[in-house]
């Protein structure tokens, strides 16, 4: 069983949330001006990295708030956790202890 | 002559989502060093609340209320007539014995046009009181959140689930709980509780 750290709730069990996939996809800002393979490539296609990935989770069994998780998907450790709409923590490069956020810059 | 049919009050014709239990939940009952005793509270006045803290609004609600809205996950405010638990940052729940109508009239009335909600949610849960020293190793059967005091203390709520049941999870005093669970879960909630119980009728 993972603890996922909520940034309202603190650190609860994985059953209490939900995942949303990547996180960072911004919606077309003219949808109608794409083509229907930039339409699907937008709906469809995502990131797939081995190590540190930004994803979206739901605390669907406590406060319902959304937030970002960056979580290595080898190890499973969730490095950062911030809020929506907050600017995703930059990691430093070969980052594994997952305590240690440079913040701040995009 | 028109003919007159007599309407008795509403409240009086309600039954509580465990009603049928009640009998059983007092014959469970168990006294003495593991004792623990079950009850089903019915008909608690719940108001949703949704606002942003820190707003006009807010201030408004916070002012009917006769308390500050409560503003960490767990933390309980005690209001003029009831209790708000947090749900969420801008999500809460009054509880209190007020009359539904009006209790939910008042918030409404305080919150205006601005951004928000109240609603009467009272018929969305009932109310589990579980009581005793063993209270707690019930609880323990199905609850991930860690319930020893040092971390739920007395006056503290939180969202969480019982088995299966997302349930609201209030410490009331040092060995008594409440238990809200959603109407429709009441029956298999009471009875998952009843089975955790069985174990302490044949402690010495």
């Amino acid at each position: 069983m993972i603890l996922i750290s909520c940034p309202n709730c603190g650190p609860r069990d994985e059953t209490e949330f939900h995942y949303g996939g990547q996180a960072h996809v911004a919606y077309p800002e003219d949808p109608y001006a794409l083509t229907d393979e930039e339409w699907g490539r937008y709906l469809f296609y995502r990131e797939n990295p081995k190590g540190l990935f930004a994803e979206r989770w739901v605390h669907s069994g406590g406060c319902r708030k959304w937030f970002n998780a960056i979580r290595d998907t080898t190890t499973y450790r969730i490095a950062a956790v911030y809020r929506m709409g907050e600017t995703q923590p930059s990691l430093v490069s070969g980052e594994k202890t997952g305590e240690k956020i440079a913040g701040g810059a995009k | 002559m028109a003919e007159q049919t007599l309407i008795a009050p509403i409240t009086e014709l309600r039954r509580s989502p465990a009603a049928h239990l009640a009998a059983e939940f007092a014959a469970a009952e168990v006294a003495g060093p593991y004792s623990v005793a079950l009850r089903e509270v019915p008909f608690q006045t719940m108001v949703g609340l949704r606002v942003a803290p820190g707003t006009d609004a807010a201030r408004r609600v916070e002012e009917r209320l006769g308390t500050a809205l409560p503003a960490r996950c767990g933390e309980v405010a005690q209001g003029a007539d009831s209790s708000v638990l947090w749900l969420g940052p801008d999500e809460f729940l009054a509880v209190s014995s007020a009359d539904p109508a009006h209790a939910t009239a008042h918030l409404v009335e305080a919150l205006g046009g601005d951004p928000g909600s109240v609603v009467d949610l009272s018929a969305n849960r009932t109310t589990f009181e579980l009581k005793g020293t063993a209270a707690r190793d019930v609880l323990e059967k199905g609850c991930p959140l860690g319930l020893h005091p040092r971390a739920f203390a007395v006056g503290s709520a939180y969202a969480t689930q019982l088995g299966p049941v997302p349930i609201l999870l209030w410490k009331t005093g040092s060995d008594s709980w409440e238990i809200f669970p959603r109407a429709s879960f009441a029956d298999y909630l009471g009875r998952w509780l009843l089975d955790a119980m069985r174990e302490f009728h044949a402690a010495p």
